[in-house]
């Protein structure tokens, strides 16, 4: 199965959440927002929402800005 | 000499300098840069995460975010689109609903494209974010977003990063008699004398980021930034003279030695 994560193609070998997605990526959730095909997806939907085919996926955080 | 708080969308700050978080050398220089600065809000940038290299250490272990507070922005953006997914992003990853709304126009000069800056601010209000955009030094473009419900305006002094000071005194100024909301500087800065023009001219804050970042030393810098605007602000209410084509003798003229 493929997604775009952050701009890349990505293979997922099964569905998994978000939030499983982000354990597997060493990710701290608490750290990071998450845009859902265009739309933001709440921290409270991360464990609720499946990966599917064609999804795609920003994860962002903070970097140094002016 | 009491000055009135500096207060935007009902918070206080103690300090009207706002420092970036961007082009420093290392965390640990920055982390300097903010104590010496004495500022209490700094601006972050959203970007992607490193999905392939997670080893970098995150931008907040080096900021304290009991004292200091977090003004997320959309640099980079070109669409009122893009800006407010990005607002949206930072609102999310942050602690608040503020923002520095950038939506820029040009690549060379970065200079903010105001038709949709005002209308990325007014759908952003609508969804109830504290509006702070960067703007270009024009009291027209000001007053908009003021009518579009922007909780301060950001004014450049010139270019972002060029470090060319304020290039049009004027505007500033008038910006400042227009608003009724605050007026902050940013952009532009290179030294402290920039920055203390700013508040003389009557800003209520200046925003800054390479002048400290770019400086041979950041941490001296920042400190310099921090006196410039103290004393800037402090001229601004002391009221400076009167500017005269000639001379006016500071001693007195009697009792003069051999007269």
């Amino acid at each position: 199965m493929h997604i775009t994560l952050n701009g890349d193609p990505y293979e997922l070998d099964q569905p998994v959440t978000v939030a499983e997605l982000l354990a597997k990526l060493e990710i701290d959730p608490r750290r990071v927002a998450i845009e859902y095909n265009l739309s933001l997806l709440k921290r409270l939907a991360f464990g609720q929402t499946i990966l599917d085919e064609g999804d795609r996926l920003e994860i962002v955080n903070f970097v140094g800005g002016g | 000499m009491t000055d009135t708080p500096f207060v935007i969308a009902g918070r206080t700050f103690r300090s009207r300098l706002i420092v970036g978080t961007g082009k420093y050398s290392s965390h640990a220089v920055m982390a300097q840069a903010h104590e010496a600065s004495g500022a209490d809000m700094v601006t972050v940038a959203v970007r992607r995460v490193n999905i392939s290299d997670r080893t970098r250490e995150s931008l907040l272990d080096y900021i304290d975010t009991n004292r200091i507070f977090i003004l997320p922005n959309t640099a980079g953006c070109y669409t009122a689109d893009e800006a407010v997914r990005t607002a949206r992003l930072g609102r999310e990853a942050g602690l608040s609903d503020w923002v520095k709304l950038e939506v820029i126009g040009d690549e060379r000069t970065l200079f903010p494209d105001n038709e949709a800056l005002i209308e990325a601010t007014r759908t952003l209000v609508r969804e109830g974010f504290i509006v702070l955009p960067y703007t270009n030094d024009d009291p027209i473009a000001c007053r908009k977003l003021e009518d579009a419900g922007a909780a301060a305006v950001m004014p450049l002094g010139a270019p972002i990063g060029s470090g060319l000071g304020i290039q049009n005194v004027n505007n500033i100024r008038i910006i400042r008699e227009f608003s009724r909301v605050p007026v902050i500087v940013d952009a532009g800065v290179g030294t402290a004398s920039d920055a203390a023009l700013a508040m003389e001219l009557g800003a209520d804050g200046v925003l800054m980021n390479s002048a400290i970042a770019g400086a041979r030393d950041p941490i001296a810098m920042a400190s310099a930034m921090k006196h410039a605007v103290v004393a800037g602000r402090l001229a601004h209410l002391a009221g400076r003279i009167p500017r005269k084509m000639y001379a006016t003798a500071s001693s007195p003229v009697e009792g003069m030695v051999g007269h």
